[in-house]
């Protein structure tokens, strides 16, 4: 039995495999999926999409936030099968049609990361607050938003500046906010 | 991560029929997951109640608010109902966890959450909560982080709860749906304390399902404050917390309301000291020793003592807050130190 973090998720026979229907990044998908799989293993091991990073794996770090249904959550604490009828964005989901999402540019531009690890997940709950009306638009309340997103490397600050000029952009292009997913 | 079986329960009903032993019900699945992961948990058959009618907030004839199961930290937090008539939840709920967190957690998954205690979460550590009677590693470990109230030889691991802390000091009725029907029973006395057999952490039977939390009717002119001291300023447990709400007719205390969190072992809500509170005029001295009271059976272990002045100047500060019935940006700032 291997059981490191690289191999695909173990499909105990006993049990066997329950179908998920979903959408994942706009795409109706049918997979057969592990009762106790996690969405996280299930996105990167299962279905090759590498972006949605496993950090803690214990919803400490944020590292593999998707959105489901267009909200944020931790895809490390979200068995796939619980995921049956719903929506679910990953960072591949982000840009479209060859070009980034202005989080994603803006990402780049402000140099809002180092190692690059936890941009993903920094991503997805950056565009989710975005969309979000219930979060408030200043600094702080972006600052809060996003604790749920650690930075070992520090690039907060600039991770903030990122998402400010993001909004700046996004509030003259409300077509492009809707396809934020 | 260990293997279980998966299903879907399509009504209440059908949820708490189940017979199955070993069975956990998921809804955010935050606390399920986790501690599955680390081996604390060890269902054989996980039950996803997420598709169940548990989803609405509904204000009642009787002026209380019932708050369906499986209402999301996040969705509660913003409900209007909510912001306008208890707004010391909606400070409470967004002072816990992250946004994702709150995004996928429950009300009732809320009240449920196990502690943060390391040893209760280190299948290798001695944990009478975890495995009863093989003894507690927290009493001469590493205690920083543990209960000062509510104690016992058994286990001092605090109840996390922001949310709790916030329903504690309005006080509020669960809802339970078991095999053998429906009862209700006082939030107050629905966590345990640990005493003897800290392993039974609440009043829920097997098979039981929470369906709904129902918060008394709101104080009227009430002004309230959710107060939490810890370690960083967002996405960290409480050292200490206080949820104060207060009456004032000019000076005067006519109610009081008053709950800690971050220092015991079960949201606590503080009585004595608010029957202390009510008749006396609203300053610092008679909240200071209101807080005395609060903290009279306080008892520290080797590296927990500084959360007894701690909560005493939570108290404080969140009655002061209460008393003004406004935050100032000021003491905003303040908080986050």
């Amino acid at each position: 039995m291997d059981d490191s973090v690289h191999s695909r998720p173990r499909v105990p026979e006993t049990l066997g495999t329950q179908t998920l229907n979903f959408t994942l990044n706009g795409e109706p998908r049918t997979l057969e999926v592990a009762p106790n799989a996690v969405l996280l293993d299930v996105l990167r091991e299962q279905l090759g999409l590498g972006g949605t990073k496993k950090g803690c794996d214990h919803g400490q770090c944020g590292a593999c936030t998707v959105h489901v249904d267009g909200q944020a959550m931790n895809s490390c604490l979200r068995l796939a099968v619980m995921c049956e009828g719903q929506q679910v964005t990953t960072v591949e989901g982000l840009a479209r049609d060859g070009e980034l999402h202005p989080v994603q540019q803006n990402f780049l531009e402000c140099d809002a990361y180092q190692c690059g690890y936890c941009t993903p997940g920094q991503m997805m709950s950056a565009t989710a607050l975005l969309n979000d009306e219930r979060i408030g638009t200043d600094d702080a309340s972006v600052k809060e938003a996003m604790s749920g997103n650690i930075c070992r490397c520090g690039a907060y600050k600039n991770i903030v500046e990122a998402i400010q000029r993001s909004r700046a952009q996004l509030g003259y292009d409300a077509t492009r906010k809707e396809g934020a997913a | 991560m260990r293997t279980f079986a998966y299903s879907r329960a399509d009504s209440v009903d059908h949820a708490a029929h189940r017979t199955m032993p070993d069975t956990a019900f998921v809804a955010g699945g935050t606390t399920l997951l986790d501690l599955i992961k680390l081996d604390v948990l060890k269902p054989e058959n996980v039950v996803d109640i997420n598709a169940l009618p548990l989803k609405r907030v509904e204000r009642l004839n009787d002026g209380r608010l019932k708050i369906g199961a499986l209402v999301t930290n996040t969705d509660l937090a913003h409900h209007p109902e909510v912001k306008s008539h208890y707004p010391v939840l909606s400070e409470a709920l967004l002072a816990g966890a992250s946004t994702q967190l709150r995004n996928m957690a429950t009300t009732a998954g809320n009240v449920m959450q196990r502690t943060r205690c390391p040893y209760y979460r280190d299948p290798a550590a001695k944990c009478n909560r975890r495995e009863p009677g093989s003894g507690c590693d927290a009493m001469d470990g590493i205690n920083r982080m543990h209960a000062v109230l509510g104690g016992s030889d058994a286990c001092i691991a605090v109840h996390p709860s922001d949310m709790c802390v916030g329903i504690a000091a309005i006080g509020a009725t669960l809802t339970l749906q078991g095999p053998d029907g429906e009862r209700e029973v006082d939030f107050a006395d629905f966590h345990r304390l640990p005493g003897d057999t800290p392993h039974i952490e609440h009043d829920l039977a097997d098979g039981e399902l929470i369906t709904a939390i129902t918060l008394d009717a709101p104080l009227e002119n009430a002004g309230s404050h959710y107060l939490k001291l810890r370690d960083r300023a967002s996405y960290e447990f409480a050292l200490a917390s206080c949820a104060a709400q207060l009456v004032l007719d000019g000076d005067t205390i006519r109610e009081a309301r008053l709950a800690l969190g971050g220092v015991a072992t079960k949201p606590w809500r503080c009585s004595d000291a608010e029957a202390a509170l009510v008749g006396q005029t609203a300053d610092k001295t008679s909240f200071e020793r209101a807080a005395d009271i609060a903290l009279k059976d306080a008892q520290a272990r080797e590296h927990n003592g500084y959360k007894i002045p701690l909560a005493r100047q939570a108290i404080v500060r969140a009655l002061r807050n209460a008393a003004r019935g406004d935050k100032p940006a000021s003491e905003t700032q303040e908080s986050q130190a």
